[in-house]
């Protein structure tokens, strides 16, 4: 799980373009969207697509992302489910 | 009688070179476009975070208006702008993702960015402008729209001022040429002179 969310903070830094933060600026459960790393809906889109590429997860539900997206914590749980289920 | 109006302030970028009225205020080695302008980025103190995600036509276009627009206190400013690839580059991009059907993975980030205009509101949240704006899309440099399209605009009370221009971009050739036309300027605001500025800045 540790070593899940530390790729999830890498493939977001390096697929979200977001320059000047490094892996160390994301705390697992610090919130992505609003105050915390400030993503917005693109951003939302990517994620989606790269749970589909990556994990080869498919949102059925788009709304579903608000709470898988809540944190790095929250996007490992769900894969982790989903993997095992 | 009617009114003449002026080029207040232009800039070019093109050939690594970034130049504000006629003076270099950016050179660099970098002979590719993306580090080039990320390099200008950082060199000319821009900060604004969101770069980093645009496409190479909207860096091009943010950078070449932050320098002409950045300490303006006139918010009414139109935007008409043209090139000659529209978003090819960025295009291209979204074609090859697409392409394979087993490998069918479109990219949100890049789709946006597939429309020239796209640049036109990167610019315009960037100077929270709530202005007119157009695009267009030229075989070639055409001062002849442009000044038609601006004194328009000016004449009509539309705008207090028109940034206008040419931001092309296509497979690392950029080439941005912007002036902003005004009431008061350094120069008249003809064909003649805005021709002239293209081919010597």
């Amino acid at each position: 799980m540790t070593d899940l969310k530390l790729e999830l903070k890498e493939k977001i830094i390096e697929q979200l373009n977001l320059e000047d933060v490094s892996v160390d600026d994301i705390g697992d459960s610090d919130p992505l969207f609003g105050e915390g790393l400030g993503l917005d809906s693109i951003d939302a889109l990517e994620l989606i697509v790269m749970l589909d590429k990556d994990y080869g997860i498919k949102l059925a539900d788009p709304k579903e992302g608000r709470q898988i997206f809540e944190s790095v914590e929250t996007m490992a749980t769900y894969i982790t489910q989903q993997k095992g289920a | 009688m009617m009114e003449k109006y002026h080029i207040e302030s232009y800039c070019r970028i093109k050939d690594q070179r970034i130049s504000l009225n006629g003076a270099t205020v950016f050179e660099s080695a970098e002979t590719n476009f993306l580090p080039f302008i990320k390099e200008a980025y950082k060199t000319l103190d821009t900060q604004y975070p969101k770069f980093f995600k645009m496409d190479a036509l909207s860096k091009l276009a943010l950078i070449a208006s932050d320098l002409l627009l950045k300490n303006m206190t006139e918010k009414n400013i139109a935007l008409v702008l043209s090139n000659r690839a529209a978003s090819l580059d960025t295009d291209r991009r979204h074609q090859q993702s697409i392409e394979e059907a087993d490998h069918y993975y479109p990219s949100p980030a890049v789709f946006v960015y597939t429309l020239p205009n796209i640049c036109l509101g990167e610019i315009s949240i960037k100077h929270r402008l709530f202005s007119e704006n157009g695009f267009f899309v030229f075989e070639q440099f055409r001062a002849d729209p442009l000044v038609d399209y601006a004194d328009g605009l000016l004449k009509m009370q539309r705008a207090e001022k028109v940034l206008c221009g040419w931001m092309d971009l296509d497979n690392e050739k950029y080439d941005a040429f912007l002036y902003v036309v005004a009431k008061n300027g350094i120069f008249t605001h003809s064909k003649k002179k805005i021709n002239q500025l293209y081919q010597t800045s």
